[in-house]
């Protein structure tokens, strides 16, 4: 029976192997680019930054330059917004019960999208640097809003369904008027689509420290809800009668997820199938079970994310391709290579 | 021992009156049957009880008003096991059977040991050990129907509700399934309330059955007093012959007449 109480939590062996993977990925990404920088010396410099530790390095003061201020902020917000994209995911598909529920269920894209797209439209191209953030998230917010609004005041109640529902009518709408806007204005749709097909910023530590306190929030909530994830399997109805408070443990849920979403995407705009592909891959590894997935999620998702911004930036060397495009081009194939070779005994 | 009583419960689903009026009390160590013709507001009356649906009248267990309850204080009361309980695939039934802990768990806290201690003696107590670490999706009808019960004896609650729980199963799964709900009623002190669409076997285990006819309580009592020829003609238009036996009376369908 000790077997089954400890196939309940994670071993060390699988953080390990998390934590090998988040170093590995990190690493990698400071040290390849235009300019090559050895290993030893990125994490020498990575080191140096934590106060109270000095290791001599034989990095120039430019390399130290390029892997603190440009490298390592871009790796650090790609570690963050993949992890939130994938945990946000994973929960959406954890409360909805729905395998094909992503980041983006309730209209937080297409929210974003609207907002992020009117503020290029209206502003000059010097303030629209720090509004666009702004903009894109409170458009998300209103989105999931008024979702929330509709689906619960819906016929059908308080149901999943309805609220999913709800999500597609708002989607398609505000997305219809942020077509609207981008057609009327299509000398700025080169900004538009460069925000929409998501990019990791190159602007330094700012970035990181705008999203940072809402990603760690929303990520900390959302894993304290993991138990209650599983719970959630069995349906609201059982899930109620089992003593889940199902409405609001979901909107808490929903809350956090959106808002970490929302944090996300103001800054890299819409990168795509990070939220789907991550749980659903790792699921096929080990399991269902949210308690155990949730936390490696996180984890993969940076993982994904950084490893996707590698290939963006050097694929077509010095062009950049749009991390989101990557994340669909080679998170697609990825995903169905983990579907064809996992085998039903693999649930462990 | 604690006694759930319900009075004068009714239930509306679209302004129509699904459960009309219906009055009984359970008490710890009864098994009480719900029997009546499809539509009749079985499964309802259940759901009404559990909280699932909302219902109005009172529903009292010890004299405190169920429906004042959050959920969770709702659930220490009384588990409920539906007719087709929802098996998530991926799941093994350890970790099912340990969500039934979900009622004693603040809301964000994780299981204690004691929770795994319950879950073990559920799962020894119901020789499910042979597949405690399988999926519960891959089980059969009769382990499902057995996994699902050891989920709600896994909640504690003295009350516990089963919809239909051997409709799906063969007679020996059938029989399997109620000689255990027997015998935990008895042993771990709970009031079962049960529907059943089989008429002898629902004479054959609970103290008393219960007749619904469009919502409505048609005739409570014995099996002897409810399982009559002209009564079960009444209700479910069926003809029937009834066998006097030493367990409970057995239901014999009929030719109808005339045809």
């Amino acid at each position: 029976m000790m077997h089954t109480v400890n196939a309940r939590h994670t071993t060390p062996r699988v953080w390990l192997v998390g934590a090998f993977a988040v170093v590995a990925a990190v690493i990698s990404g400071v040290c390849i680019g235009a300019v090559h920088i050895a290993p030893l010396d990125a994490l020498a410099v990575i080191v140096n930054h934590i106060p109270g530790f000095h290791v001599s390095t034989s990095a120039s003061a430019s390399d130290s330059a390029i892997i603190w201020d440009l490298r390592f902020p871009r790796i650090v917000l790609a570690l963050l917004v993949g992890a939130m994209l994938s945990t946000s995911g994973c929960s959406y598909q954890g409360t909805f019960r729905n395998p094909l529920a992503d980041p983006y269920l309730l209209g937080v894209s297409a929210g974003a999208g609207l907002g992020a797209t009117t503020c290029i439209v209206v502003t000059n191209s010097h303030s629209v640097h720090w509004l666009l953030p702004l903009a894109a998230f409170t458009g998300a917010m209103i989105a999931v809003g008024l979702t929330y609004t509709l689906g619960r005041s819906a016929l059908v109640g308080r149901s999943a369904t309805s609220l999913v529902l709800a999500g597609v009518a708002v989607a398609s709408m505000l997305t219809a008027i942020q077509t609207l806007v981008q057609q009327r204005n299509s000398d700025k749709i080169r900004e538009v689509y460069g925000w929409i097909l998501g990019r990791l910023s190159t602007s330094g530590w700012s970035d990181v420290q705008l999203v940072a306190p809402y990603i760690v929030i929303c990520l900390v909530v959302l894993f304290q809800y993991r138990r209650v994830l599983d719970v959630f399997a069995v349906g609201d109805e059982e899930a109620l009668t089992m003593g889940l408070p199902v409405a609001r443990a979901r909107a808490a849920i929903i809350i956090a997820a959106s808002l970490g979403t929302a944090a996300a995407v103001s800054v890299t705009g819409l990168i795509g199938f990070v939220g789907i592909i991550v749980p659903h891959s790792l699921r096929l590894i080990m399991g269902n079970s949210y308690r155990r997935l949730l936390p490696q999620t996180a984890m993969y998702g940076g993982v994904f994310l950084v490893c996707a911004d590698i290939v963006a930036r050097t694929a077509l060397a010095p062009q950049e391709i749009p991390i989101g495009v990557v994340t669909a081009l080679i998170g697609a194939p990825f995903f169905l290579f983990v579907l064809g070779s996992s085998r039903q005994g693999d649930l462990t | 021992m604690t006694t759930l009583t319900l009075s004068h419960l009714d239930v509306e689903i679209a302004s129509k009156k699904i459960v009309d009026d219906v009055s009984f009390s359970v008490s710890t160590g009864e098994w009480l049957c719900i029997i009546g013709p499809n539509g009749a507001g079985k499964s309802t009356l259940l759901r009404a009880i559990a909280g699932i649906i909302p219902s109005t009248g009172d529903l009292l267990i010890d004299g405190t008003h169920l429906r004042t309850m959050a959920p969770r204080d709702r659930a220490c009361w009384i588990a409920y096991v539906a007719q087709e309980p929802v098996m998530p695939s991926g799941m093994r039934v350890f970790d099912y059977i340990m969500l039934g802990r979900t009622a004693h768990l603040r809301l964000l806290a994780s299981e204690s040991p004691k929770d795994f201690e319950v879950t073990q003696f559920v799962i020894d107590e119901l020789a499910l050990q042979e597949f405690a670490h399988r999926d519960v999706a891959t089980l059969s009808g009769g382990e499902r129907q057995r996994v699902a019960i050891a989920r709600a004896l896994a909640q504690a609650s003295p009350i516990v509700l089963l919809d239909e729980p051997t409709t799906a199963l063969d007679i020996g799964y059938q029989q399997d399934v109620l000689e255990l709900i027997d015998r935990l009623r008895h042993e771990q002190k709970i009031a079962v309330i049960s529907t059943m669409h089989d008429l002898t076997v629902s004479g054959l285990y609970p103290d008393s059955l219960m007749m619904l006819s469009h919502g409505s309580i048609a005739v409570q009592g014995s099996a002897q007093e409810v399982l009559t020829v002209e009564r079960i003609l009444k209700t479910y238009g069926a003809h029937v012959r009834i066998v006097e036996d030493s367990r409970g009376p057995i239901v014999v369908p009929e030719r109808k007449p005339g045809l």
